[in-house]
């Protein structure tokens, strides 16, 4: 069953084009995985999922219903929920702030205070601190948690592991591995490409702002997907050769 | 005796501004707006309940609760229609629009009411003349005690709504990454519409003080809106119990300053407020500079 499904997306910045034509589609219960370079499109596309990018072009569906136009708070209800690149919490909220703030908006299910505190146990001792005094590593935990909060249906994850010790990623995508076992739907964009064919299901790879590559995580030739991140072997694009 | 007198005085007029600054800090911490028109619409609170005295002959304090809806009801279509508008075209844009809101505002009253002075203090009961005389040089008035316990119970109640209470957890969220907020679920639109509200009723509080203390006419907005901005400086912009404090730091410089001479009265209020803003936002290293560059 489709439960998300992007058709044909154009996002813009100005005369910037982040995005483009993109169609994917997310089936019920799989971990997809956006890869690609730096610049490739896969925030700005997680964003527009999210409703924190109005898309230039193209159609967003959940369920099959055309949610291109719901503002993002209204997503959340719907069962979408975003850990944005860079963490963004509430700095100056505690960490039982950040996580119960989100609660309000979302919908009824397994997560709450309690079980997101269990999944995260770090947080326990943490969680009268303001969210600016935590280590990188919690606030990496306070952010999937304050997703978590709102029991998405969809679960977007950008790059969880930006700026984390490699230890702590470890931890991070350990406490990931139990969410994902819950049975949620995920799509997260990584730049570490091992991790990425590891926890993924299916993987899409962006290259500017395009498609290039999709397909099962097992079946893919690492090869490959070397190549269509950094966009090798692909015909020089009009210029004189330098 | 004359000195305490005058710090007891300052009090009792630092919680009047801390009263008439608090919306306008508010909807500077949440939304980052300086809304100029904050005076007028403290004056149009006021004029709202003199109008509803003049035609039921009710107490201002009963008038001002039935003003008060209207003033919520203000404030959040304020921000649907113009104030939300203005914030998406960049910062400097709310201040031009709450610059011509100001000026809107007193034309109407102009308009309406006549250039002529008027007063709450007759509707406001005994209120307005009763006074404890401790000494012969110490008298603590009614309402000096009655606006500083509501200014403490206003920032108290906000204080307990921002941080226990969930719409208040949402305010501060919105406050600190309004795009984040609406991530995770919190209509930021209706957030904002929100924290007008609460300002602007808060602001027709402060307007119903000034009418019960002294006059007011539809050119009053703009003194109070300086007074209100000063103690919101001095206090720390943003900072909810500052702007008490800051208030009450500018009524106590006024009444002080009144002691050397009752023409540095507003004077020494002003200085106050500058010596702030130059020591808190490193204008003191730029003066020091300038002077060491001057010998």
């Amino acid at each position: 069953m489709t439960v998300l499904q992007v058709e044909e997306l154009d996002c813009r910045y100005g005369l910037l084009q982040a995005v483009r034509e993109v169609s994917l589609q997310v089936e019920h219960g799989e971990t997809v995985a956006l890869i690609g370079a730096n610049g490739a499109g896969k925030t700005t596309l997680l964003r527009a999922i999210a409703g924190a990018h109005r898309p230039h072009a193209g159609r967003i569906l959940m369920d099959g219903v055309d949610i291109t136009h719901v503002p993002a708070h209204r997503r959340v209800a719907l069962g979408l929920a975003l850990v944005p690149e860079g963490r963004r919490l509430f700095p100056g909220l505690t960490v039982e702030e950040n996580l119960r703030v989100a609660a309000a908006g979302g919908r009824r299910g397994r997560w709450n205070l309690q079980s997101v505190l269990e999944a995260f146990p770090l947080l326990q001792p943490r969680r009268r601190m303001p969210a600016a005094n935590l280590s990188g590593g919690e606030q990496q935990a306070v952010a999937i948690g304050r997703a978590l909060m709102s029991n998405p249906r969809i679960l977007l994850l950008d790059e969880v592991s930006l700026g984390l010790a490699p230890v702590v990623v470890g931890a991070v995508y350990r406490s990931l591995a139990e969410v994902i076992g819950g049975g949620s739907t995920v799509l997260l964009v990584e730049q570490d490409l091992t991790r990425a064919l590891r926890v993924a299901g299916r993987v899409v790879c962006l290259l500017e702002g395009r498609v290039v590559l999709q397909g099962d995580a097992a079946s893919l030739d690492r090869d490959r997907v070397v190549d269509a991140y950094f966009g090798l072997r692909r015909p020089a694009v009009g210029g004189a050769p330098a | 005796m004359i000195l305490l007198n005058a710090v007891v005085q300052g009090i009792f007029l630092g919680a009047f501004y801390a009263v008439l600054a608090c919306g306008l800090s508010i909807m500077f911490g949440v939304m980052r707006i300086i809304n100029l028109a904050h005076g007028d619409i403290a004056v149009l609170g006021a004029y709202i309940a003199f109008v509803i005295v003049e035609r039921t002959g009710v107490s201002a304090f009963v008038a001002f609760a039935a003003a008060l809806p209207i003033m919520l009801v203000l404030g959040y279509v304020l921000q649907l229609t113009v104030l939300e508008r203005s914030l998406k075209a960049g910062i400097l844009t709310p201040l031009l629009a709450t610059f011509g809101l100001s000026i809107v505002i007193q034309n109407l009253l102009l308009l309406t009411f006549s250039p002529d002075v008027r007063s709450l203090g007759g509707a406001a009961g005994g209120f307005t003349t009763a006074s404890w005389h401790v000494t012969s040089q110490l008298s603590v008035s009614a309402l000096g005690v009655l606006v500083l316990a509501v200014a403490v119970v206003v920032f108290g109640l906000l204080q307990l709504f921002l941080s226990r209470t969930r719409a208040g957890w949402a305010m501060r969220a919105t406050a600190e990454d309004a795009d984040a907020a609406e991530l995770v679920g919190i209509d930021s639109r209706s957030v904002y519409a929100r924290a007008t509200a609460i300002a602007v009723a808060i602001a027709s509080l402060g307007g119903l003080f000034l009418a019960i203390r002294s006059v007011f006419d539809p050119a009053s907005g703009p003194t109070q809106l300086i007074f209100a901005f000063e103690a919101v400086v001095i206090g720390g912009l943003g900072s909810l119990w500052g702007t008490l404090v800051g208030g009450i730091a500018l009524g106590l410089a006024q009444t002080l300053g009144a002691q050397i001479n009752p023409e540095f009265s507003v004077l020494a209020g002003h200085l106050l407020f500058l010596t702030v803003l130059v020591v808190r936002f490193g204008g003191g290293r730029i003066t020091l500079r300038t002077l060491r560059l001057a010998r």
